[in-house]
């Protein structure tokens, strides 16, 4: 099914857009409500839940250059050792632009 | 069950200071804002007609692969599914913060939704497996993260892109530098490390071999299944008290 983007047109892909990602912003959440949390239940969310940034962030490193892997590695590094966030996200970054500065 | 006594009260000095704390990563949003709004307009989109996309679908990554399908006509159905299928971690996301959420109103609860995303989200979720209960973050640093969106989108569309080129700047790295700060403070226990390591392989082996966009949903659910199998004895997360911030 094809749309023309005439005025009405985009104003219908947008809303289908917005509607779409509602669903998923609601969705989880309308399911859990039917769910009984038990122990397992609760140990399989909190897993899950670590698990989501880790499943962004490893195909982010081995799909980026250089630059993206330093950044991660950087962050790493640097909050692992302080535990702070402003200075290990800002030093990923800055490792990213060096790199990039560098190597591109 | 406390079903019918929702207990969890907003603090209004907590949702302002959440607010404040993610305002540094806003800042950067602002950058991406803009950079999608210059990408709508190149496109074709109007102005307005970006805008009002960032404003009601509020969903970066979503909202570039939408207008990258752009043209004089769209396939419905494929854009769709590319929308779904990025976004899909959101129902993983809403989920996990769901402990927390059922002591809301469902009113509240689905309208407190609408501003999740990645960075508040991550505070939120990092914060409850160390005990501590906070959806103030989803509010106030939501909001701050959705002005962001909408004023960068904004000044995309009016005035081009605000830097002539952020990935040099190393700027497209940091949602994913700050997802990982998010995911390396959380608590670590041998089983969370498994996890890991699962989830790692399992959102790589769909990058590779299954169709796009469905890595994340993959990966994550693979780590659960750890936490589904392996139990761990662990406290009860508490409110979290005024003043007590990480």
């Amino acid at each position: 099914m094809t749309l023309e983007t005439s005025t009405t047109g985009i104003l219908i892909i947008i809303a289908l857009m917005a509607l779409v990602t509602l669903a998923t912003r609601w969705g989880g959440v309308f399911i859990m409500s039917f769910v009984r949390i038990n122990p397992r239940i609760e140990s399989f969310i909190n897993t899950m839940a670590s698990s989501v940034l880790i499943a962004i962030i490893v195909p982010m490193a081995f799909s980026g250059d250089a630059g993206a892997i330093a950044a991660l590695a950087t962050t790493t590094v640097i909050m692992l050792a302080t535990r702070r966030v402003l200075p290990a996200i800002g030093a990923g970054i800055a490792a990213a632009a060096l790199i990039r500065f560098l190597v591109g | 069950m406390t079903d019918n006594v929702y207990s969890y009260r907003f603090q209004p000095t907590r949702v302002r200071a959440e607010f404040f704390r993610l305002l540094p990563i806003s800042l950067f949003v602002v950058a991406f804002g803009a950079a999608f709004g210059l990408a709508a307009v190149q496109q074709g989109l109007e102005p307005l007609q970006a805008l009002l996309m960032s404003t009601v679908v509020f969903a970066g990554a979503s909202q570039f692969a939408a207008v990258d399908m752009w043209g004089p006509q769209v396939s419905l159905v494929p854009m769709m599914a590319v929308v779904f299928a990025i976004n899909s971690r959101h129902l993983l996301m809403g989920a996990s913060l769901y402990p927390m959420l059922r002591d809301m109103s469902p009113g509240r609860r689905y309208a407190l939704l609408l501003l999740l995303t990645d960075a508040n989200w991550a505070v939120s979720a990092q914060q409850y497996q160390s005990g501590r209960r906070n959806l103030e973050v989803i509010l106030g640093g939501g909001l701050a993260l959705w002005l962001a969106w909408v004023l960068g989108t904004s000044l995309g569309v009016y005035f081009g892109g605000l830097l002539q080129d952020p990935h040099s700047l190393g700027l497209d790295m940091v949602l994913g530098c700050f997802l990982l700060a998010m995911a390396l403070g959380g608590n670590k226990t041998p089983r969370t490390l498994v996890a890991w390591v699962v989830a790692g392989v399992a959102s790589m082996m769909a990058w590779y071999w299954l169709p796009p966009n469905t890595h994340v949903v993959v990966g994550a659910l693979a780590g659960g299944a750890i936490g589904f199998f392996w139990l761990e004895p662990r406290r009860v997360a508490e409110p979290e008290p005024e003043g007590d911030r990480s």
